[in-house]
């Protein structure tokens, strides 16, 4: 099996904990929509393109995550269980009081969890922060920042794309999960983003189309390297994977029922 | 090593806060390579010039991008740089504070944060610009230690230790420049250890930033009605000195003082920390209330609000009067 398989093996059993977390969180659900689009972006992230490990956890030149959209937490928790920060037995404890995991990443260098998130729009501006020191001490390491498209309704977002193009932050990439919908309706419908490539570009990226899906689309994204930060635009669905969650606005937040989570695993590939 | 002379003191006190903030900040940073500088676009206003000629890649004018700057800094301090930002105080209180709760309190970021003209300092340019809910806001925040030096000696005492420490900091400078002057020689300062300047014994004010010159004067004052007022700077706002607080009811009557709101200031401190104590004085809260006032000078608009030295002996006199009745 070659990595780009690998990889995708890994998005698979991602997205089945997904919806296997949500299942076990009860009447509550939890952020599954924008969850299951990110499997694929953070599996190529974690097991593709990151220099970092939990053997590795401690190095000063370890790349960096910042989920940004704090919301998708529970793939990233996911992908820290694949890429052997967490055990399964504590990702079970998902949304368990006394548990680490809920929401929103919680800092937690063990775990992998480098920074907290789930206040919009501030991800980036602490990936400069970062960048800037990396630039400093002349450290390698690369900063990775994904960013909902929803989120970038925030100005601060554009505080930092400032920012970081004006100091030519290259060791920064942002990915945007382009999944098109947020939490009340689809993004074109709240205040649209049509243009959200552009508007990248215009505030000094180089931006690169993937399909966040894919994995071998988006390992060919992170591939491009440039003078200026890159923006990764991934476009995904929000729902991914799961035929009636699909696009569909209402399963920002959701439950899962005995007979829908057996339908939606069901609807899953085999790693 | 900053030395405490005579001559020091005197610069410092000429130079005001704000200049004194540049000037230390640049002199930490000769002592200490993590130290960083960083303003929203307010440099010429504190005084970085230099530090940005002496050491230009460590030193970040971040424009105007308050929310940017904060988690900026954090990141900075995440690889263990010790930044110094510093920007209006109504700006790093309000405009920021989800930044400043997430970054600095939250995930406890390093950052030393410092709110400039503070209070009614900058009155000539309205409500949007006076940092009267500062000390509201942040000491409302675990984690986060919130300081408010009374003169310019105080403020490189507090700079010196928070380049020490490794707390999340928020400082609040203001006043005019020529500062007066509360500390004339060496002293010495430690976080959270309030500082009793006069002794007394029927009045105890508790005074913080600009207002502890006040009170002192105040208290003079008072001293020649025959009132005898101890005066407590509480540099400190987070953690309180509880001890000095409760030590102060030994008085007949407790007044706090500060260039502030007086809802949730050092007055809301104070009497969180007496609420549930059996032997306590009554408490005047003396600060900034009532509808925003227009623009105005900042002398004027300490008087408007009562701040004189004059008009807090007035009010205090009054009030002990009352009390003796």
């Amino acid at each position: 099996m070659n990595d780009t398989q690998k990889i995708s093996k890994a998005a698979i059993r991602i997205r089945r904990n997904i919806i296997d977390m949500t299942y076990h969180a009860g009447a509550y659900g939890a952020h599954i929509g924008g969850g299951l689009s990110l499997p694929e972006i953070l599996a190529t992230l974690y097991l593709g393109v990151m220099n970092v490990s939990p053997e590795t956890k401690d190095s000063e030149t370890r790349d960096r995550f910042i989920l940004s959209k704090g919301h998708g937490a529970i793939a990233l928790y996911a992908t820290l269980k694949e890429a052997g920060f967490i055990t399964d037995e504590e990702l079970s404890t998902f949304k368990h009081d006394g548990g680490l995991f809920w929401t929103h990443p919680c800092k937690n260098p063990r775990c992998g969890i480098e920074f907290s998130s789930g206040s919009l729009g501030q991800g980036l501006s602490l990936a400069a922060g970062i960048a800037l020191a990396f630039k400093r001490k002349n450290n390698p390491a690369h900063i990775y920042v994904v960013i909902g498209d929803g989120e970038c309704d925030e100005g601060s977002v554009w505080e930092a794309a400032s920012f970081v193009s004006h100091h030519k932050l290259n060791n920064i990439t942002v990915i945007v999960d382009e999944n098109k919908l947020q939490l009340d309706a689809p993004t074109k419908d709240i205040v649209n983003k049509d243009d959200l490539t552009k508007r990248w570009q215009a505030f000094g990226f180089d931006t690169v189309q993937a399909d966040g899906h894919n994995v071998e689309s988006l390992l060919t994204a992170f591939a491009h390297h440039s003078e200026k930060p890159v923006a990764i635009m991934a476009q995904t669905i929000k729902g991914k994977g799961v035929s009636f969650i699909e696009n569909n606005p209402e399963w920002h937040v959701h439950p899962l029922t005995q007979q829908q989570y057996e339908q939606a695993m069901k609807e899953q590939e085999d790693d | 090593m900053i030395k405490f002379s005579s001559a020091n003191i005197r610069s410092w006190a000429l130079l005001g806060q704000r200049g004194t903030f540049g000037k230390t900040v640049f002199d930490l940073a000769g002592e200490n390579e993590k130290i960083i500088a960083m303003t929203a676009d307010q440099a010429a206003l504190i005084g970085l010039g230099r530090f940005e000629k002496q050491y230009p890649d460590r030193y970040f004018n971040m424009g105007i991008s308050e929310q940017n700057a904060i988690n900026v800094a954090a990141g900075l301090a995440s690889e263990e740089f010790v930044p110094f930002l510093a920007f209006q105080a109504a700006f790093a209180s309000m405009r920021c504070a989800d930044q400043a709760h997430v970054a600095m309190a939250y995930m406890k970021s390093n950052v030393k944060l410092v709110g400039i003209f503070t209070g009614l300092t900058q009155g000539e340019c309205g409500p949007t610009h006076l940092g009267l809910h500062d000390i509201a806001l942040y000491r409302t925040f675990p984690n986060i230690t919130v300081l408010s030096p009374c003169d310019a000696t105080q403020t490189v005492k507090m700079m010196i230790a928070m380049a020490e420490n490794q707390q999340p900091t928020y400082m609040r400078i203001g006043g005019p420049n020529n500062i007066p002057v509360v500390y004339k020689d060496d002293f010495d300062f430690e976080i959270g250890k309030a500082i009793t300047l006069r002794e007394g014994t029927d009045v105890a004010v508790i005074a913080t930033g600009t207002m502890v010159y006040n009170a002192l004067k105040a208290a003079e004052k008072l001293a020649e009605n025959g009132i005898s007022v101890k005066v407590v700077d509480m540099h400190t706002i987070k953690p309180l000195d509880v001890e000095a607080v409760k030590a102060a009811c030994s008085a007949k009557l407790l007044v706090t003082v500060e260039e502030h709101s007086v809802h949730g200031g050092l007055g809301g401190a104070v009497a969180e920390a007496l609420a549930l104590e059996r032997n306590k004085s009554p408490h005047l809260i003396i600060g900034v209330s009532g509808d925003y006032p227009h623009a105005a000078s900042y002398p004027y608009l300490l008087e408007q609000a009562g701040l004189t030295a004059d008009q807090i002996a007035l009010k205090i006199q009054k009030t002990y009067e009352e009390l003796c009745k």
